[in-house]
């Protein structure tokens, strides 16, 4: 169907849309800015803020932009005397009720109501500061988000972000009138709720009012206690994003930067999440494959299909909680970053001689879920905590900044060894369909002795930004001892956002689809998209980032997770095989029921 | 299954478990229990596979949905402006000297809690109260006083 066209005047200055464009988008596209708080290009109108308001000439009120469609005629003023008299008075209503401790926020410089008061300038302070006569509260009782009411806005971005991209709803708007919160049920504790930690409201708060428990000052004590070893970790994701915190456009790839300036600010040795990721596809395939024996070959009812990636702990969670009758389809198998852990405190200590009770395990991740992830009591098979803290992309970035390092000047250096080599389907992790890919670059080759049957081992169907992804291969030419799987359709479907998963979960649950192996990871995008990723982020920014971690695979000398020669050499020296004895002491893990409500 | 979440069953039941079904819903939870529970919201909730914070949102939102405990009887004097203007303070006074309880509170038997409500629409009749769904308009504080009176006999 072809879409009608809008004639409009915005500014005196004529212009054609499709109908349906919104003033703002309009007002976009003849560069004139409007500003805006609680709208997000991710998310549902929401109209609630009303920063964005302009004149429209006959008509009695100011008109959200953000929510209101063009039509024909239409005469647009974004800067007329009555616009800017009425933003002075909506932005300084919500300066009323906000606490204004700017220079103490985890967020200053980061803060869009702080960009907007920096922008307009407002000082004469016509409203009462209404702050100390609400009550607010600092909630501190999750491991990955807190949450501090007095810089609260109540412009309901989390709200939608939980609903919409999440299906969880932990958030909601609550009570009415000058009593409105944004809370959760019965407004308990955020650790209390059903939350998955995904920080995917933290990445749309427009305030200080959600953001990353941090443990910046944490991780600093450690590089300088004398008497510790300080390992660092570092996840696919990061690689393709701390840059935008730091200055860089989205889409740059800093691996080598990032890897000069963790070796700069003190840490004893940096080394990387892609060689568990690696390791994870080792476990994980060879999971599947002997689930797919058990319950083909041997008829074993108790092994489930489709299996299901276990590697985003905001997944994890939500599945505890919404659909714990399917825990039994989730691998085995400990995220990378926890494999990490556990080896690095048993296998690494030992050999590079440090007692596992002086080291110290630092993750640089993606993620606020994974602040959650290592504390969960089964992530202590080292005998010690396996992870001790866990870094947003957002904190390291900080603390480049305080370390004085002038990032964009750095050399590119390498990784450390052992635990430092990778390949390119470790970093494709990062992005949606990113370990599913992995995954079959490695089994189809177990099986059939060959490549995957995809030009330049990518395979496209699951790549991209669709929410549920399918793809099938044939499988021919299986090996002798894999003969069970010749001529059989590799089914798998593919997810990302909490949303996707659960339309995914409740297809899975009807009986409906003939999945071999499910990919889900918790946040939009993937782990680029991640809750620990700098802000903003947008359909765009995911975008740049994903072709960035593509870019870093085809670049990679290696690009299969079984010819990593630290792997290899892993399971030489220390673990055995795949699925051995060792592995499932060290690298597997398993999963708790948790309450739907 | 308990008391009430077999009675949140049943309404779910009789209206249905879409969105739209949730405010009948808590009506009839509050209908019966004088206020939601948390044990009730989680049952709504449950019933209509939505996040139950989203079931307390709603909650909140109404005055009507009483989210702490309420007495047996619920009295609210309007405190809008035109019964404001009809001495509505010399009821209140009157009520929370009769009942020996604040607005706000319920009574030690739990047979009334007391509240204002904001403008019940008889402006015209102030000042008003409102006790459970029943409207006494034109009070005194001697009226009021005798209307407490019958609903306590009523409810011993």
């Amino acid at each position: 169907m072809s879409k009608y066209m809008v004639n409009l005047k915005i500014n005196n200055i004529p212009i054609a849309v499709e109908e349906g464009t919104t003033i703002l988008d309009a007002a976009k596209r003849l560069n004139f800015h409007i500003p805006t708080l609680c709208n997000h290009p991710d998310l549902s109108v929401a109209g609630n803020c009303r920063v964005c308001v302009v004149e429209v000439k006959g008509a009695r009120l100011l008109a959200a932009s953000c929510a209101t469609p063009v039509s024909e005629g239409m005469e647009v003023f974004t800067n007329s005397e009555k616009v800017r008299i009425a933003r002075k008075h909506v932005v300084e209503l919500l300066l009323s009720e906000h606490n204004a401790d700017c220079t103490k926020c985890f967020k200053n410089g980061h803060c869009e109501l702080q960009e907007l008061a920096s922008e307009y300038r407002y000082g004469d302070h016509i409203f009462i500061d209404l702050v100390p006569f609400k009550h607010k509260y600092l909630d501190i009782s999750s491991p990955s988000i807190t949450k501090d009411t007095s810089k609260c806005i109540r412009c309901q971005r989390c709200v939608r972000t939980c609903a919409e991209l999440q299906a969880v709803s932990a958030l909601a708007v609550v009570h009415k009138g000058n009593h409105q919160t944004i809370s959760t049920f019965m407004d308990k504790p955020m650790n209390d709720v059903v939350c998955t930690n995904c920080g995917q409201c933290i990445n749309r708060c427009p305030t200080g009012a959600l953001y990353e428990r941090n443990y910046i000052e944490d991780v600093w004590n450690a590089i300088y206690n004398p008497n510790k070893f300080v390992v660092v970790q570092t996840a696919p994701a990061t690689r393709v994003a701390v840059g935008e915190d730091l200055g860089l456009e989205p889409g740059h790839r800093v691996t080598g930067k990032m890897v000069a300036a963790l070796k700069k600010m003190g840490f004893n040795k940096v080394l990387d999440t892609d060689f568990t990721a690696d390791l994870t596809i080792m476990e994980e395939g060879t999971e599947l494959l002997t689930r797919l024996k058990k319950a083909l070959v041997d008829k074993d009812e108790t092994v489930k299909l489709p299996m299901m990636t276990s590697c985003s702990p905001g997944w994890i969670k939500f599945q505890e909680h919404m659909f714990p009758d399917l825990l039994p389809n989730l691998s085995t198998c400990k995220s990378p970053q926890q494999m990490f852990g556990s080896l690095a405190k048993t296998y690494y200590a030992d050999k590079i001689n440090i007692k596992a009770e002086n080291m110290i395990v630092v993750s640089i991740m993606p993620c606020t879920a994974k602040k959650f992830e290592c504390n969960r009591p089964e992530m202590r098979d080292s005998g010690f905590k396996d992870v001790d803290y866990v870094l947003t992309t957002r904190e390291l970035a900080m603390m480049i900044k305080q370390a004085g390092i002038e990032f964009d000047k750095l050399e590119d250096q390498h990784y450390d060894s052992i635990l430092g080599e990778s390949t390119g389907a470790a970093v494709i992790f990062g992005a949606t369909g990113g370990v599913m890919e992995a995954a079959l670059r490695t089994a189809y080759e177990i099986v059939t002795g060959k490549e995957v049957p995809f030009a330049n081992l990518e395979i496209k169907p699951v790549r991209g930004m669709d929410g549920v992804k399918e793809a099938s291969i044939k499988i021919k030419g299986a090996k002798p001892e894999w003969s069970f799987l010749e001529g059989v359709e590799m089914n798998v479907a593919v997810a990302h956002g909490l949303t996707n998963a659960k339309i995914l979960m409740e297809a899975v649950e009807s009986g409906k689809t003939n999945y071999h192996f499910i990919e889900i990871m918790g946040c939009p995008g993937g782990c680029i998209g991640g809750g620990g990723q700098p802000i903003p982020t947008s359909p765009e920014i995911r975008r740049k980032r994903a072709e960035a971690i593509y870019e870093e695979d085809a670049g990679m000398p290696i690009r299969k997770s079984h010819e990593n020669p630290e792997v290899v050499e892993v399971y030489k020296d220390y673990l055995g095989h795949p699925c051995g004895h060792q592995s499932h002491e060290l690298l597997h893990t398993h999963y708790v029921e948790r309450k739907r409500y | 299954m308990t008391n009430t979440e077999n009675f949140v069953h049943e309404l779910a039941e009789k209206h249905g478990r879409t969105r739209n079904a949730l405010m009948p819903i808590l009506q009839g939870v509050v209908a019966r229990e004088k206020y939601l529970s948390e044990e009730a919201m989680i049952a709504v909730a449950r019933e209509l596979d939505i996040s139950a914070a989203d079931v307390y949102g709603t909650a909140t939102f109404y005055t009507f949905l009483d989210t702490v405990p309420r007495g047996r009887n619920v009295v609210r004097v309007c405190k809008t402006i035109s019964c404001h203007m009809h001495n509505k303070d010399e009821i209140i006074r009157a009520l929370e000297e009769q009942l020996k309880c604040k607005v706000g509170e319920t009574t030690s038997d739990k047979k009334f809690t007391l509240l204002t409500a904001n403008c019940l629409g008889w402006c015209h009749k102030g000042p008003v109260m409102l006790v459970n769904d029943d409207v006494y308009p034109e009070l005194t504080p001697q009226k009021a006083i005798e209307i407490i009176q019958e609903y306590n006999r009523k409810s011993n």
